[in-house]
C-alpha cells in the first residue's frame, strides 16, 4: 500500500460511506440548487423570452452557491471528532488524502448538480443544444469550485464563523468560473461555437489540481496549529 | 520572564546501554501573550516511558502536540533519531500513534469499522490481532453498534485499541487514563508495560502514575507559568 | 548579502530605519501630489471629447494602480513570512491590506464619479471598476480572516495562505472580466473610454503615480512601525527605547 497515492482509496471510500449516511446532508445542495433555480422565475416573471436570457446565469449562480453551502462541512466533522489530526499524522502525503476527501464531496454534492442541471434547465427554457455545454460546463467548473471551497473551509473550521465567512472568501476567486461557464452556455445558445470558455474551465480546473490541494493541505496544518 | 523546564530523570538501566530516540531541544512555545514553555529540552531513551506531569494548563497538551509536529515552536528543534523531524516527517510519522484528547474516529462508523480505517491507513500493521484487540479491550460484545451509542469510556478504549493495533515504537499519549475506570486504567499501565518490555517507548501526559515498572520511567516536571 | 537580508528582516533594525524614512518619503509624497495637482487641474488641456471630466483620471489610475500593487505586495510579504518564516513579513502584509482596501475604494469611487457623466449612473459594469470590485471583496475576505483569528500567529498563516492563492487568481479573474466584458454587442459598449493621452497630459499623471507611490510608502511604514509595537510588546529591545 506504499507509493505516493497511497492512503487515497481508503479515505475516499470512508468518506463516501460516511456520506451515504447522512442522506440528508448529503440531498441539501441538489435541492438547494433547484429551490434557486425555481426563485428567479418568481421574482422575475414567468415569460420564456426572459427565462431563456438569464437562465445560464441563474443556472451557474446556483450551481456556485449550493457549492459553497455544502462545503463548510467539508472538514467540520473530522475537526471535532479528532480524525483530522490522525490523517495529518498517519504518515501519508496530506495533499492525496485532503484531494480524496474533496473528491468524495464533490461526488456527492457536485456532481449531482450536473446530473439534474437539464431538467433545470429545460424548465429556464434554455434549448437543448446549450445543454451539453451546460453539463459539461458544471462537470469541469464544479470540482474547481469544491477544491476552493475545501481550501476556504480548511481556513475557517474551528472558527465558529460560520458560512458566511467562507463565502466571502471563495466568491471572488470562483467568479472566473462562473464567466467562463456561463458565458459558453451564452454562446451555445447563440448557435456559436463554446469551445474557448470550456477549454479555459479545463485549463482552470488542472491548475487547481495541481496547487489548490498543496494549499489546502497547509490550510489544515494552519487549523490544527 | 516565568517558563517551564524540564528536567530528563534517569531510570535505573544505564544510559549507554540505550539508544537516544527523541531528543528535544530549546523548545519555546506562546499561546498568545503567555509563554507556555521556554529552553525545554530532554532526551528520551529507547524503552523508556516519559511521565509528563504538571497541573492543568502549564503546557503538556501543547509539549506533546509540538512532538507530534501538528504544532510548530516558536524555537528549538527536536530530533528523531538523530534527525530533524521537519526532514523526516513521514518516516517520523510512520514510527509514532498519536492519541489527543480527541478520540480520532467516526461516531457514525462501528468500532470494527473505525478499526479497520485506522488499520488501512497505517502502513505498519499488525494484521491478525484486529479482533483479539477489540476483545482485550473489552469492546467485543459491542463492536458492531455505531459508536456514537459507546459510553465515555468505551470510546477511550477503542482510541487505546488502535494503539495497540499501530505497531508504532513510539506512543505519544494525551492524558489516556480519562474517562475510564478503576479496571480500565488497570489496563492502561498493563499495556505501557508490555509496550516497554517489548522495546516500545511512550510518552504520556497525566495526572497520576503511569503504573510502570520504575525501570522504564523517565519524568518531565512542567511548571506552571501562570 | 544574507546578512543584509537578515538585518532588514529584524524588527528593531526595521523599526529605526522606517523612523528615519517616513518624514523624507512623506515629504516627497506631499510635493509630487501637490504638483501632480496642480499640473492635472490647472495646466493640462481640457479633452476634446470628454471636457474637464476627464480630469479624474488623475486620481482615478493611480489608485487603481496603487491597489493592484498593494494586493501583490501583501501576497509577497505573507509569502515571504510563510516560507521563511519572518515575522516583520507578516506584519507588513496585515499593515498593507487597509492601504490597499482604500485605494481600491478609492479607485471604484473616482471611476464611479468620472463615469456619472458618460452613463448618467453612478455605477455600470465597466471591466475595470468590476475587476476592481472584485478586488475590493479579496481585501475584505482577507482582513475578515485575519480578524477572525485570536492568536495571530495563526492569523498571519492563515490570511497569508488566502493572498498567496488570491493573488495566483488575480491576472485569471482580470482576464475573465476583460473578457466577459468584451462580449456585449450592441450600442452600448460600456468602457471608461481613455482619452487620446497627449504628454501634456501624461507628465501629471506619471508624477501623481510617484506621489501616491511616496505616500503609499509612508502609510505603509507608519503602519508596519505600529504592527511591529504590537508584535512585539513584551520584547526586550522595544523595552529599552
Amino acid at each position: 500500500m506504499s507509493g505516493p497515492l497511497s492512503g487515497f482509496g481508503v479515505v475516499l471510500a470512508r468518506d463516501l460511506r460516511l456520506a451515504f449516511r447522512r442522506p440528508g446532508e448529503m440531498a441539501n445542495p441538489l435541492l438547494f440548487f433547484i429551490l434557486i433555480t425555481a426563485i428567479f422565475p418568481l421574482g422575475l416573471s414567468p415569460e420564456p423570452e426572459l427565462l431563456r436570457t438569464v437562465a445560464p446565469g441563474v443556472l451557474w449562480g446556483a450551481a456556485l452557491l449550493s457549492s459553497l453551502l455544502a462545503l463548510d462541512l467539508l472538514f467540520r466533522s473530522d475537526y471535532g471528532d479528532g480524525s483530522l489530526e490522525q490523517l495529518v499524522l498517519s504518515g501519508h502525503s496530506l495533499p492525496v488524502l485532503v484531494l480524496a476527501k474533496t473528491l468524495a464531496h464533490w461526488m456527492v454534492s457536485g456532481l449531482p448538480l450536473v446530473l439534474v442541471a437539464p431538467l433545470l434547465a429545460s424548465a429556464l427554457y434554455l434549448p437543448p443544444e446549450a445543454w451539453g455545454t451546460l453539463m459539461l460546463g458544471l462537470l469541469l467548473g464544479t470540482p474547481t469550485l469544491s477544491l476552493l471551497g475545501a481550501m476556504g473551509a480548511a481556513l475557517t473550521t474551528g472558527l465558529g464563523t460560520g458560512s458566511a465567512l467562507l463565502s466571502l472568501l471563495v466568491l471572488p476567486l470562483a467568479t472566473p468560473i462562473l464567466i467562463f461557464g456561463a458565458r459558453g452556455v451564452d454562446l451555445a445558445v447563440q448557435g456559436m461555437d463554446p469551445v474557448g470558455p470550456l477549454y479555459l474551465l479545463a485549463a482552470i480546473l488542472f491548475l487547481a489540481l495541481s496547487l489548490l490541494p498543496l494549499a489546502i493541505a497547509a490550510a489544515v496544518r494552519i487549523s490544527l496549529d | 520572564m516565568p517558563g517551564a523546564t524540564g528536567t530528563g530523570g534517569e531510570g535505573m538501566l544505564s544510559k549507554d546501554k540505550r539508544e537516544i530516540l527523541l531528543q528535544a531541544e530549546g523548545l519555546e512555545l506562546w499561546r498568545g501573550e503567555r509563554c507556555l514553555f521556554r529552553d525545554l529540552s530532554f532526551e528520551l531513551l529507547e524503552g523508556a516511558a516519559l511521565h509528563v506531569s504538571g497541573a492543568n494548563g502549564c503546557g503538556k497538551t501543547s509539549l506533546l502536540r509540538v512532538l507530534c509536529g501538528l504544532t510548530e515552536p516558536e524555537e528549538g528543534e527536536i530530533r528523531w533519531r538523530g534527525r530533524s523531524i521537519r526532514r523526516c516527517r513521514d518516516d517520523y510519522q510512520h514510527a509514532f500513534a498519536w492519541l489527543g484528547h480527541l478520540n480520532g474516529f467516526k461516531a457514525e462508523l462501528s468500532a470494527r469499522a473505525n478499526l479497520a480505517f485506522s488499520v488501512s491507513l497505517r502502513r505498519e500493521t499488525n494484521p491478525d490481532v484486529r479482533n483479539d484487540t477489540l476483545d482485550q479491550v473489552g469492546l467485543d460484545s459491542v463492536a458492531d453498534l455505531p459508536c456514537r451509542v459507546l459510553s465515555a469510556g468505551q470510546k477511550r478504549r477503542l482510541s487505546l485499541a488502535t494503539i495497540m493495533l499501530s505497531a508504532a515504537q513510539l506512543w505519544i499519549l494525551d492524558e489516556p487514563f480519562t474517562n475510564l475506570d478503576a479496571t480500565g486504567r488497570a489496563m492502561i499501565s498493563r499495556m505501557l508495560d508490555r509496550h516497554c518490555a517489548n522495546g516500545g517507548t511512550a510518552i504520556v501526559a497525566s495526572h497520576q502514575d503511569l503504573g510502570v515498572e520504575q525501570r522504564y520511567l523517565q519524568h518531565l516536571e512542567m511548571e506552571d507559568t501562570g | 548579502m544574507w546578512k543584509l537580508f537578515h538585518q532588514f528582516g529584524s524588527p528593531p533594525h526595521f523599526y529605526r530605519l522606517a523612523g528615519h524614512l517616513i518624514p523624507w518619503f512623506g515629504g516627497a509624497a506631499l510635493v509630487l501630489i501637490l504638483i501632480a495637482t496642480y499640473g492635472g487641474l490647472v495646466l493640462a488641456p481640457a479633452d476634446y471629447q470628454q471636457g474637464d471630466g476627464f480630469r479624474i483620471i488623475y486620481v482615478h489610475v493611480p489608485s487603481a494602480s496603487m491597489s493592484l500593487f498593494a494586493y501583490t505586495l501583501m501576497a509577497v510579504a505573507a509569502g515571504t513570512g510563510l516560507i521563511w518564516r519572518i515575522k516583520l513579513a507578516h506584519a507588513v502584509a496585515a499593515a498593507v491590506a487597509p492601504i490597499g482596501a482604500s485605494f481600491t475604494f478609492l479607485a471604484l469611487a473616482t471611476g464611479s464619479i468620472w463615469g456619472k457623466p458618460m452613463w448618467g449612473t453612478w455605477w455600470a459594469w465597466d471591466a475595470r471598476l468590476t475587476s476592481e470590485l472584485i478586488l475590493l471583496f479579496l481585501f475584505l475576505g482577507y482582513m475578515s480572516l485575519r480578524a477572525a483569528y485570536d492568536d495571530t500567529g495563526k492569523a498571519d498563516r492563515a490570511s497569508g495562505l488566502l493572498a498567496v492563492v488570491g493573488v495566483v487568481n488575480v491576472p485569471i479573474i482580470h482576464y475573465s472580466v476583460v473578457w466577459w466584458n468584451s462580449l456585449h454587442q450592441g450600442a452600448t459598449i460600456v468602457k471608461l473610454g481613455k482619452p487620446a493621452i497627449t504628454g501634456d497630459m501624461l507628465w501629471p499623471l506619471l508624477m501623481m503615480l510617484a506621489g501616491f507611490g511616496c505616500y503609499f510608502a509612508t502609510v505603509l511604514m507608519i503602519r508596519t512601525r505600529s504592527q511591529v509595537l504590537q508584535r512585539e510588546r513584551n520584547s526586550r529591545w522595544l523595552l529599552d527605547l
